[in-house]
């Protein structure tokens, strides 16, 4: 190795200080420093070259050295210098632990994150979140001593300045805590979450990002659509999370609007030279960019007309495109002119020759700068033809709507004029050229023949003979974590299907036996049905005397006083209003005999189950039956035996004989989707009864409580959907856990073999 | 014994003709044809009866209906008194008696049976029995009789019979287009033409709304409210704000795009 010799002697001082043989390093040393010299204090330079040196001899290679070198003046300077000792303190914290590979990482993305961070505290934060992960998932074996590196860390650290433009601190916080929580003993899922391939990953950064989501305005944008301009579409978010380098443009199509699936608040910036009006320039909502899209879709529906583009050159194309996009949204100005400021604050306001025609392509520039003073009357622009051409615009406008065709002459002609040999230049300048809130256009071209840029977007999937779909397609449900307090976005997978179907006479069978029992429940219906007769008092007419109210009016009227006239009283009727539904847990269990009893807990449950249905049914109520059970959180299985439509008639019955009993409980994504069912009922009481003979577990699931708590909560949740849970279980150890999850709205039934009785009687005494 | 005069309408009531109804009711009166005006709420029905009687100069009686209404609150009643009973006739019956125009306003929202009494009034024998009385009542000549209701209420269980609807000739009221309800409500408060219009544009967008969250759109009541408030000084955003917005919808998605619709048009 030779050592070099730099010329100026501070060089070759700094060089000897960082005292370092790689030649990568060497390469780059004198960049390094030049930017170095320009950010750091005389300390700092200090600290800079002892810190580098200290990385070149962690034994890692050159790597880790190399990207300090390189990132830390920018970082610095983006984060104060004072920030190195804290880096460095981690960098220690990493070097001592199994994850030395994720020293280089870490620092090939501190430019980019001090630069988002803007701040020592904050970069404190992300080091701290850093270390919580590193320290959290790196793992041991039977306890000792860390031994294995953190599986997720490396791609975590490269993902980093992707996250923090979407993330706020406390956002990227709970995002790590997250796969820490769930993935901290599964290597490979952790790191698939943390380089964000996972699908709960995405949604679980989705649902910490900052700025206005378009699931969260939806409606309230379906109703803007309505109420302002009389349409209405479907709209389609698209993900702007993930695309880095082209990003996606709002656009629509025959299956709806397509828009970005967050918007963060804009603000405009300042307006140059000063201005001094205000501190910061104009901040535009989420909501009212989104907003701004759609008025600008909808006055493309309602006056653009597509126009044929084989003719024309790219260029012409887009100057059509820009002065096809004012003509619109003039036309909507007129309408509303509160939309000329919401316009004008997401314009960019390009700046009169900033770009240089002698080196750079400026037909965007100039484009932009038309699109700008056909919006802005105070546009300020000086070029002759601009505004020859704003007039001329505004001419045409004064007349009427004018049309896309009428508007394209006229961008032609502006091109003719205003073109220049530069335009052909491959360099173009696009500072302030692009206007956020419009569409792709791709609606206003239509071609004669299709071109080699023609992409088949929207072609028809076919679906391979093979792959055709079978049964309904899974919904999904969230579940709760009640160790984080947060749902697990899509956790469980529904699969809703008809029961099977057995004999029917079987059930009429089992009917037949409990006689005894029918003719008993048969008079305990009778009481309950007429008592849906209502009394009014204190009516002037009615259909009876009400003789308390009459002798008060006798007395006060012979006393002299003013008599009441209200003596009469009337009936209403008030009919019975609940809808039931009857969710049976069909798992493993069921199918072990009953303490005491020669015949298994299915049995007994399809008896009492026939007997409550048939009881029911007398009454009138309309009811569902449904069974489920569980194999992992990805097949939660829901079977119809009754809907809300049928009758209680042999196919029922049938359904009914067939039950089965199999896998396990996982009870809350059961609820939830049950709730899906009698929540669109329009009774007025809504009744849920679940009959179960265990507690909430499943295969998947180590940790007793989670169920439990996730069950817990959906009981939480169809309260506030209105929907009275109530839990009858048929496990004599219950008590332990049956109050946790449903309150005080559980029974248990201690002896299996009255459950026939007991079941229906119960419904009675509920619903009385 | 009633003394009639009171029930006359003194001054011209401002009406805007919207199509040739005033025509029509005039036809319907000669013949003395009872009226059924149709429309949702603040659109002008009442004061189209209004302005209707003092344009025949016949006393005008109207009876705001609700739900805890019967029968003899519009027929009549004995009211006790110290030395026995004295009857009292309900305003049904005093129209009846001094021809006067009898306005039900919003008559579903009386109990079913009540408006069954209407019945004898409404066909060719133009007559009241007072069973209570033991009265029968021969209509006034001039008597007529006028409903309204307001369509956009209808639930099951408030919806006209058949039996009562087929007994009236009918107007379909609805809020005038743009530009005529920008004069009305330039007229109605002296407020100039532009602004006018741009409330009238408001009320649309809510409009548009009814069904999606909205039971009503916004009522040209509602529009004139919101002018007299930007004439007294009130600023317009606010005036809509209060006026237009906040007594029609608790929805906060809903309050949103309206405010946003107030904030585009008054730019």
């Amino acid at each position: 190795m030779t050592e070099t010799e730099y010329q100026h002697p501070l060089m070759a001082a700094y060089w000897k200080q960082l005292d370092t043989s790689f030649p990568q390093v060497e390469e780059v040393f004198e960049d390094c420093m030049a930017e170095a010299l320009s950010v750091l204090t005389r300390e700092g330079l200090d600290a800079y070259l002892e810190a580098g040196r200290v990385i070149g001899k962690l034994g890692r290679g050159v790597e880790p050295m190399l990207a300090f070198l390189e990132e830390w003046p920018s970082t610095a300077k983006a984060v104060g210098e004072a920030a190195l000792p804290a880096v460095m303190a981690l960098i220690w914290r990493t070097q001592k632990s199994p994850n030395g590979r994720a020293i280089a990482p870490f620092l090939q993305t501190l430019a980019p994150v001090g630069r988002r961070l803007q701040s020592a505290e904050q970069l404190q934060h992300y080091l701290d979140i850093t270390l919580d992960l590193m320290e959290r998932t790196t793992g041991s074996i039977h306890g000792h001593h860390t031994t294995f590196p953190s599986p997720g860390l490396p791609d975590f650290l490269a993902q980093a300045p992707n996250l923090l433009n979407q993330l706020t601190l406390a956002g990227l916080k709970n995002w790590v805590e997250y796969g820490i929580r769930n993935y901290g003993n599964h290597p490979e899922r952790q790191k698939d979450y943390f380089s964000l391939q996972s699908a709960d990953s995405r949604a679980v950064l989705q649902r910490e990002r900052h700025g206005t989501l378009l699931v969260d305005v939806e409606h309230k944008l379906d109703l803007y659509l309505r109420g302002l301009w009389q349409d209405g579409d479907q709209l389609v978010p698209y993900s702007t999370a993930f695309d880095e380098i082209r990003k996606p443009i709002p656009y629509y199509d025959r299956l709806g609007i397509r828009l970005p699936d967050v918007f963060d608040d804009w603000i405009s910036p300042l307006p140059p030279g000063g201005g001094g009006v205000g501190g910061e320039g104009e901040r535009i909502s989420g909501i009212d960019r989104y907003r701004a899209v759609l008025a600008h879709i909808v006055g493309h529906r309602r006056w653009s007309e597509a126009q044929i583009a084989d003719n024309w050159s790219p260029f012409q194309r887009m100057a059509v495109e820009f002065f096809e996009d004012c003509r619109i949204e003039t036309l909507l100005i007129r309408e509303y002119p509160g939309l000329r400021r919401l316009f004008l604050a997401l314009h960019p306001k390009p700046i009169e020759g900033a770009c240089n025609p002698e080196t750079t392509s400026c037909l965007r520039h100039r484009m932009a700068m038309l699109s700008r003073a056909l919006l802005d009357p105070d546009h300020g622009y000086s070029d002759a033809a601009l505004n020859d051409f704003a007039a001329r615009f505004h001419a045409v406008m004064e007349a009427g709507e004018s049309s896309t065709e009428e508007i394209a002459a006229l961008a032609l002609s502006y091109v003719a004029k205003t073109r220049r040999q530069s335009d052909q230049f491959a360099r173009v300048h696009f500072d302030d050229t692009v206007v956020e809130y419009r569409d792709d256009n791709r609606q206003l071209w239509k071609f004669i023949e299709s071109g080699d840029e023609e992409e088949a977007f929207d072609e028809k999937r076919k679906i391979e003979p093979g792959e055709e779909i079978q049964g309904l397609p899974p919904r999904h449900y969230p579940e709760w974590d009640y160790a984080s307090q947060t749902y697990r976005p899509d956790w469980a997978s529904v699969y809703a299907a008809l029961h099977p179907s057995g004999q029917a006479a079987d059930i009429d069978k089992l009917l037949a036996k409990h006689g005894a029992l029918a003719k008993r429940l048969k008079k305990m219906l009778d009481l309950l049905k007429p008592q849906d007769k209502v009394r009014i008092r204190y009516q002037e007419e009615g259909s009876e005397l009400d003789l308390d109210v009459a002798i008060r009016s006798l007395i006060d009227f012979k006393g002299g006083a003013t008599p009441d006239p209200r003596i009469n009283m009337s009936h209403r009727t008030d009919g019975r209003d609940i809808a039931v539904m009857l969710l049976l847990d069909l798992s493993e269990s069921l199918n072990e005999k009953a303490a005491g009893s020669d015949q298994t807990i299915l049995e007994l449950s399809q008896e009492a189950v026939s007997l409550l249905a048939w009881a029911i049914d007398k009454l009138g109520d309309p009811f569902a039956i449904a069974g489920f059970h569980s194999n992992t959180r990805h097949d939660v299985r829901y079977l119809h035996i009754k809907g809300y439509s049928e009758r209680w008639n042999d196919d029922v019955k049938a359904r009914l004989a067939a039950m089965q009993a199999g896998y396990s409980t996982r009870m809350g994504a059961a609820m939830r989707h049950a709730a899906h069912y009698l929540g669109a009922r329009s009774a007025d009481k809504k009744l849920m009864l679940i009959l179960t003979d265990g507690m909430p577990s499943d295969v998947d699931t180590h940790d007793d409580r989670l169920l439990i708590e996730d069950a817990r909560q959906a009981v939480k949740e169809l309260d506030q959907q209105g929907i009275f849970t109530y839990c009858i279980s048929l496990d004599p150890k219950a008590d332990e856990y049956v109050s946790d999850i449903f309150g005080r709205q559980y029974t248990v039934i201690d002896h299996v073999e009255r459950l026939p009785e007991r079941l229906p009687q119960l419904f009675m005494a509920l619903t009385k | 014994m009633t003394d009639k005069d009171q029930y006359k309408v003194e001054q011209e009531p401002f009406y805007q003709q919207q199509k040739n109804e005033v025509a029509l009711y005039e036809a319907a009166y000669r013949n003395r044809l009872p009226v059924m005006v149709k429309g949702p709420t603040g659109c002008g029905k009442s004061r189209f009866v209004e302005y209707m009687a003092w344009k025949l100069n016949k006393p005008l009686i109207t009876v705001a209906c609700n739900e805890d209404m019967t029968a003899s609150d519009l027929v009549g009643r004995y009211l006790l008194e110290a030395n026995g009973t004295r009857w009292l006739d309900g305003p049904l019956t005093v129209a009846a008696r001094i021809g006067a125009i009898c306005y039900l306003d919003e008559i579903v929202e009386a109990r079913q049976d009540t408006t069954v009494v209407i019945h004898p009034l409404t066909d060719h024998r133009r007559t009241l029995p007072l069973d209570k009385k033991g009265e029968l009542i021969h209509a006034h000549p001039d008597f007529q009789l006028v409903i309204s209701y307001n369509p956009g209420y209808q639930t099951l269980m408030k919806d006209l019979k058949q039996s009562t609807k087929q007994r009236f000739t009918a107007f379909d009221f609805d809020y005038p287009d743009a530009a005529l309800e920008a004069q009305i409500v330039a007229k109605e408060t002296g407020m100039d033409e532009v602004v006018a219009a741009k409330l009238v544009k408001i009320g649309g967008v809510a409009r548009n709304l009814k069904g999606h969250g909205l039971d009503e759109g916004i009522s040209t009541r509602l529009l004139v409210y919101a002018a007299v408030l930007i004439k007294d000084g009130v600023a317009p955003r606010d005036a809509c704000r209060m006026a237009l917005v906040r007594p029609i919808t608790d929805d906060a998605d809903i309050r949103d795009t309206l405010d946003h619709a107030i904030d585009a048009t008054f730019a």
